[in-house]
C-alpha cells in the first residue's frame, strides 16, 4: 500500500492511505520511537503521549501528503517536537525540559540508530527495563507489549483477558514504580546479562504461548516472532537470542496445523506434515545449525533442535527418536523441570517401549497437569492395562484446559499421544 | 543521591535451630564486614536492628481520631526484623547491596526507594 512518487502527485489516483496501514506502521515502528524519547527525556509516560501525539497528526496528514520516505524517523521528530510543545506549556514540563537540554539536539532529530550502526539502539535498554526482574512477569509482559511492541493499552488487555481499566492500572503501576524505585534505562554490564536476559527471553515466550494457547490471539504468536526477531538484531551474539527466534519459527511451521476442526490440539503423530511452513521450517533450521556450531548450549536452542528434528521427519514413523532422547537428555540437565521429565519420558517410550515411560512417568509429580495423565493414559492404553487408561483418560479430561480438549480425553483420545514437543 | 529502605523480614513463628556460639560470632562477623563496607563506600545512611513485632504499636487515624492499638501493623506472616537506609544510584545499585545484605543476615530483603525529600 505504499504510495510511489508518482501516485503522491496525483492524490485522486493515489490508492488511500488507510487509517488501518497507518496504525501498522506505527505499530512497526513506534517501539524505537519511544525509545529514543524516553532516553532524550528521561520519562515513560512523555514519550508514550509524544508517540500518541504524533500519530494523531499522522492521521491527519499521511492521507493528504503520502507516506514520508522515512516513517520511522518522521514519527520520532514529529513526537519530539510534540513532547517539547507540550512541556513547555506545562510548569513541571518546563522543570523537566531544563534538565535535559543537552540530551536534545537543536535543530536536527535525534539520531535514529541505523540498523547495525554505531549508536546503540535504544530499543535494548527499553526491554531490559520493560523486564526488570523487580517487576511482576505480569507487568513485564505488559510493558513489553504496550512500550516495545506498540500495541494499545486496550490490545494488550484483550490479549490478557482483562479489563481495559484493570491493565491501565497495570501498566500505570509499573511506571511508578520504575519512576519511584529508579529502575535504571541501560544494557546490563556482560557480567549480569545471563541473569537479566533470562526475563527478557521467557517473556517473548511467554507471549508467544498466549497466542498459541488462545486461538482467538494468534496475532501475540506473531508479535512474540517480531519481538524475538528484534532481540536477535539487537543481540547477535547471545546464542540463546537466536534459540529462542529458532524455537518460535519452527513452532510457528505448524501452527495452523496442531488444531482439529473442533479446536483440539492435533498431536504431532497426527498432523498433516505437508501443511507445516516450508519456509519457516528452512529459516528455524538454519539458525539452529548456526547455535550448533557456536556450540554454547542452552534451553531455548535445545528445544529449537528437537523441533528442527522433528520437521526434518516426512512422517512421524521416520523421526529420529534416538536423537531427540539424547537432546531431552541435555535438556534436563540445563533445565531440570517435571515438564521436560515428561517429554523426555515421551521420547524414551519411542525408542524403548511404552513400559520403560511409564515408569519414569510415574515418578513424576504432576498431578494437576492434564499433559501428565494424558500420556499416562495413551501409555497404560498401549500396554494393555485399560481399566487403569480410563481412570488417566478421565482425569486428563478433568484438568483440560479447553472444552474441546477435555471432550476429545473423555473419548478415550486417540493415536499415539506425544506431547508438542 | 536517592536513598533506599532495605528491610529485613523475619518469619512469623519460624521453627529454627538456635545458633552455636560460633555460628553466632560468624553471623556477627558477617553483618560487621557489611557495614563497613556500605561505610567505605559511602551508601551508608544508617541501620538498625528491631524488636520483635509484639512490641510495636501502630496508629491511624478512624473517624478523625488518632486510634492507637497494640501492633504489629498487618496480619502478616513476616514482620520487619531490621534495616538499612542507603544511598544509591539507582535500583540496580540498591539491588547489589541488598543481595550482599541477605547472604549476611540470612533473611529476605525488601528494597523501597524512599520518597523525595520534601524540602528539597
Amino acid at each position: 500500500m505504499t504510495p510511489t512518487p508518482d501516485s503522491v502527485r496525483e492524490p485522486d489516483a493515489a490508492p488511500r492511505l488507510e487509517e488501518a496501514e497507518i496504525g501498522r506502521i506505527f505499530r512497526e515502528e513506534s517501539g524505537r520511537s519511544v525509545a529514543a524519547l524516553i532516553r532524550a527525556f528521561g520519562d515513560i509516560d512523555v514519550a508514550e503521549d509524544a508517540v500518541q501525539d504524533a500519530f494523531a497528526v499522522a492521521l491527519r496528514k499521511w492521507p493528504r501528503d503520502g507516506l514520508p520516505p522515512n516513517p520511522g524517523g518522521w514519527i520520532t521528530t514529529t513526537a519530539r517536537n510534540r513532547a517539547i510543545d507540550r512541556l513547555r506549556r506545562e510548569s513541571r514540563g518546563r522543570e523537566l525540559l531544563s534538565e535535559v537540554p543537552m540530551l536534545l539536539p537543536a535543530n536536527d532529530d535525534l539520531r535514529i540508530p541505523e540498523e547495525g550502526g554505531p549508536v546503540p539502539d535504544d530499543r535494548l535498554r527499553l526491554i531490559f527495563t520493560c523486564c526488570h526482574p523487580a517487576l511482576s512477569t505480569e507487568a513485564q509482559v505488559a510493558l513489553t507489549l504496550r512500550l516495545l511492541g506498540g500495541l494499545s493499552t486496550k490490545e494488550v488487555a484483550r490479549s490478557f483477558l482483562v479489563t481495559d481499566a484493570a491493565m491501565a492500572q497495570r501498566l500505570a503501576r509499573a511506571k511508578r514504580k520504575i519512576k519511584a524505585a529508579r529502575i535504571p534505562y541501560r544494557v546490563p554490564e556482560d557480567h549480569e546479562l545471563p541473569a537479566r536476559l533470562r526475563p527478557v527471553l521467557a517473556v517473548v515466550y511467554l507471549v508467544y504461548n498466549a497466542g498459541l494457547t488462545s486461538p482467538a490471539e494468534p496475532s501475540l504468536c506473531l508479535e512474540a516472532i517480531r519481538l524475538a526477531r528484534i532481540l536477535a538484531t539487537l543481540m547477535p551474539d547471545e546464542p540463546e537470542v537466536a534459540g529462542l527466534l529458532a524455537l518460535l519459527l519452527l513452532t510457528e511451521s505448524r501452527r495452523s496445523s496442531r488444531t482439529r476442526p473442533d479446536g483440539s490440539l492435533a498431536l504431532l503423530g497426527e498432523q498433516d506434515r505437508r501443511r507445516w511452513d516450508r519456509a519457516l521450517i528452512v529459516e528455524g533450521q538454519a539458525m539452529v545449525r548456526r547455535c550448533l556450531r557456536r556450540n554454547q548450549p542452552g534451553a531455548y536452542q535445545l528445544q529449537a533442535t528437537i523441533n528442527a528434528v522433528h520437521a526434518d521427519a516426512a512422517a512421524i514413523e521416520q523421526t529420529d527418536w534416538p536423537q531427540i532422547v539424547v537432546l531431552y537428555n541435555q535438556l534436563f540437565a540445563v533445565a531440570p523441570t517435571p515438564v521436560v521429565a515428561l517429554n523426555r519420558a515421551i521420547a524414551i517410550g519411542e525408542v524403548r517401549g511404552a513400559a520403560a515411560a511409564l515408569a519414569l512417568v510415574d515418578e513424576l509429580d504432576l498431578d494437576n497437569y492434564y499433559a501428565f495423565h494424558a500420556t499416562r493414559a495413551d501409555l497404560l492404553r498401549r500396554l494393555g492395562r485399560n481399566a487403569e487408561a480410563a481412570a488417566a483418560y478421565e482425569r486428563a479430561a478433568f484438568l483440560a484446559p479447553t472444552d474441546a480438549e477435555r471432550d476429545f480425553l473423555s473419548l478415550g483420545g486417540r493415536g499415539p499421544r506425544s506431547t508438542e514437543p | 543521591m536517592p536513598q533506599y529502605l532495605l528491610s529485613v523480614h523475619t518469619v512469623e513463628g519460624e521453627v529454627r535451630e538456635p545458633m552455636t556460639d560460633e555460628e553466632m560470632q560468624q553471623s556477627w562477623a558477617k553483618i560487621s564486614a557489611l557495614n563497613e563496607e556500605l561505610k567505605s563506600a559511602g551508601a551508608w545512611v544508617f541501620a538498625g536492628a528491631l524488636h520483635g513485632p509484639d512490641t510495636a504499636t501502630v496508629v491511624r487515624m478512624s473517624d478523625g481520631e488518632v486510634l492507637t492499638t497494640d501492633g504489629p501493623f498487618a496480619e502478616a506472616k513476616e514482620h520487619l526484623g531490621g534495616f538499612y537506609a542507603i544511598e544509591a544510584e539507582d535500583l540496580d545499585a540498591a539491588l547489589a547491596w541488598a543481595s550482599k545484605a541477605t547472604a549476611a543476615v540470612g533473611k529476605p530483603i525488601e528494597v523501597r526507594p524512599f520518597r523525595d525529600d520534601p524540602d528539597a
